[in-house]
């Protein structure tokens, strides 16, 4: 355990080069670039003199590596600032937008672990039959369709034409939001007040987005699960309890896929940027308000602080997923020794 | 003829179903490129021209695809929108390859300061959703073709050089190498003629896969709205627009863009995949 805690320790450590070699790139990226954000916030033809002076009031005016410097002592007082167009702090903004992401992110991947890992079990125990042929099949046709148009689609089949599930937004208009406001989980946040009829109102509203996040990933967890699956399948224990005659079925579901998830978990921290990447486009699709549509709404108003903020908290995000990953994989399988 | 096709099938008795993933693949891509290179003689209208026929129409008759809003024939349009995507796509992996190869030999032949910090930075943007970064690059660098394509190049500079380094460390050890340098080869002789092809046949594959992903963020910028300007034709932006028209249930406004998206990326998936397992059994396992 005394090991586990180092290696911990290490890895935040080592996230924190990470974070400053990105946060460096798009602040030269922002600042090199035409646009900014005075002009986008006052229009073309605001006169010279007020564009001069809004640019002195947000310190736009100083040598950039002043900014520069300036901007890394406020990260690293933790502190984001706040947002260039409107009055409002950068880290309140993530706050109200970050929940909707994760949640987004939480389901869709249960839903990929599920297909992936079920489908990838199946197609092994297959394997060389049709159904393990159209089991990869599935997965690399599913990898290649964009996450956003399957999206589209999903909407168009079921939010239109079956006309069963809402398209847009996180709860329909009669649950308001504030009522349950606890952790911006609005799942667990409806769990929590008891009210059931808003539950359901959020996961309906959920189907759809998850399943669009959780199909397109699961043709890369179901190459995955096939492939540890056949490993294990040749080994002796497998064997040995055939030989004991333990029902086939109970062989390869209990057995063997306990021992092929080990390398799929750590598999899946590096799934993790992917994973964001897609709710980020998901989100879009959805009008799901996340962090995905507050990035690029802030993207078009040059809003310099909230931009950074975002990719700080999303770079933070993945660090800490697949560092949880890497935990549980550690907890799971006691010979990994850090 | 008969050679031809005795040969290939002789081929895929060799290899199995990759041979024929492979093919596929192949036929896919052949057939999109040809498209691209004859687009005004296959697209029965100009993509742009607003007065084919009646508004939102939908698939058949003149119309193979249907109409959009303007008028304007979606067939057509699929077809002309084929050379913005597959210029992008295959552009940004050459440049990206130019870059992270250079970079992964350099790297990890000279070793010391230089490859520490570099790999850093390598690790820190392959570790970043690659997406968002080139969301971020490609709103900052404005519409344009060649801008689309040095925001979505940028992030597979990573995957190259992480490969590449990792294979230049293994070579830089090996006997023939340190024959090179013991006749007093320079540093540069020993990484072009020695080192760089080794390499090079690696990274086919991951080229070949790459093309696949760029097509999908290429598609995912202009779907955005971010990177080309609105007079260029192309796939995402078809399907931006069509996306507008999916409450009224114009379905073919937004399936067919996405389905030439999708058989495009599948294509050069389907042919990555074929030649990872001819070239390299052990690449993909399985």
């Amino acid at each position: 355990m005394k090991n586990l805690a180092r290696y911990i320790i290490t890895r935040l450590l080592l996230t924190i080069p990470m974070v400053f070699i990105l946060l460096s790139i798009v602040f030269v990226v922002l600042r090199v670039m035409p646009g900014d954000p005075v002009s986008s916030m006052l229009g073309g033809h605001a006169p010279e003199k007020v564009i001069e002076q809004k640019k002195q009031e947000l310190g736009l005016n100083r040598p950039l590596p002043i900014q520069y410097l300036d901007y890394l002592w406020q990260v690293c007082r933790l502190d984001l600032g706040d947002s260039m167009v409107f009055k409002q702090r950068v880290t309140k903004a993530i706050a109200e937008k970050l929940p909707a992401t994760i949640e987004l992110s939480i389901f869709g991947i249960l839903i990929t672990l599920f297909l992936g890992v079920f489908l990838g079990a199946y197609a092994a125990d297959k394997r060389r039959k049709v159904q393990d042929y159209v089991i990869r099949l599935y997965g690399i046709v599913v990898y290649c369709i964009p996450v956003y148009w399957m999206g589209l689609m999903l909407q168009l089949i079921f939010g239109i034409w079956f006309d069963v599930l809402p398209i847009a937004g996180r709860t329909g208009p009669r649950v308001f939001a504030s009522t349950f406001e606890k952790t911006g989980l609005y799942v667990l946040d409806t769990i929590l007040v008891r009210d059931f009829s808003a539950l359901g109102d959020v996961l309906i509203h959920l189907i759809l987005p998850a399943f669009t996040l959780g199909l397109v990933l699961s043709g890369i967890f179901i190459r995955l699960t096939r492939a540890n699956m056949l490993d294990v399948l040749k080994a002796d224990y497998i064997t040995a309890a055939e030989a004991r005659g333990i029902p086939h079925s109970k062989i390869v579901y209990k057995h063997a896929l306990k021992n092929a998830f080990i390398p799929i978990l750590t598999m899946m921290g590096l799934q993790i940027a992917l994973l964001m990447a897609g709710a980020v486009l998901t989100e879009t699709t959805f009008s799901w308000p996340g962090m995905g549509r507050l990035l690029l709404e802030r993207i078009y108003l040059r809003d310099y602080p909230t931009i950074q903020g975002v990719i700080i908290i999303i770079a933070l995000v993945v660090a800490t997923a697949s560092l949880i990953v890497d935990i549980i994989y550690a907890i799971v399988d006691p010979r990994v020794r850090y | 003829m008969a050679r031809v096709i005795s040969s290939f099938t002789g081929l895929g008795k060799k290899y199995g179903l990759e041979w024929w993933i492979l093919v596929i693949g192949a036929f896919i891509i052949l057939a999109i490129i040809t498209m691209a290179l004859f687009s005004s003689s296959i697209a029965p209208f100009s993509p742009y021209d607003q007065n084919t026929g009646s508004q939102l129409a939908p698939p058949g008759g003149e119309h193979l695809m249907g109409t959009d809003n303007l008028q304007r024939d979606v067939w057509s349009r699929i077809v002309h929108g084929s050379r913005t995507i597959l210029r992008v796509a295959v552009l940004a992996a050459i440049m990206s390859s130019i870059i992270g190869i250079t970079l992964g030999l350099i790297s990890g032949f000279s070793g010391g300061f230089f490859d520490r910090v570099t790999s850093l930075i390598m690790d820190s943007v392959y570790s970043f959703p690659g997406l968002i970064l080139a969301i971020a690059f490609a709103a900052m660098l404005g519409p344009g073709v060649i801008n689309i394509t040095l925001a979505v190049s940028v992030i597979y500079i990573p995957t190259y050089f992480r490969l590449v380094r990792g294979q230049t460390l293994a070579i830089k050890e090996e006997l023939y190498v340190e024959a090179a340098k013991a006749i007093g080869a320079s540093g540069f002789t020993i990484l072009w003629k020695y080192i760089f092809p080794n390499v090079i046949a690696t990274t086919v594959v991951v080229f070949t896969l790459n093309v696949a992903d760029a097509i999908m963020i290429e598609a995912a910028l202009t779907y955005l709205g971010l990177g080309l300007p609105p007079s260029i034709v192309d796939w995402g932006m078809d399907l931006a627009m069509g996306k507008k028209f999916l409450p009224s249930g114009q379905w073919w406004l937004i399936t067919f863009p996405g389905a030439m998206i999708s058989l495009l990326a599948l294509g050069f998936t389907m042919l990555g995949e074929g030649l990872a397992e001819i070239l390299n059994p052990r690449l993909l396992e399985r």
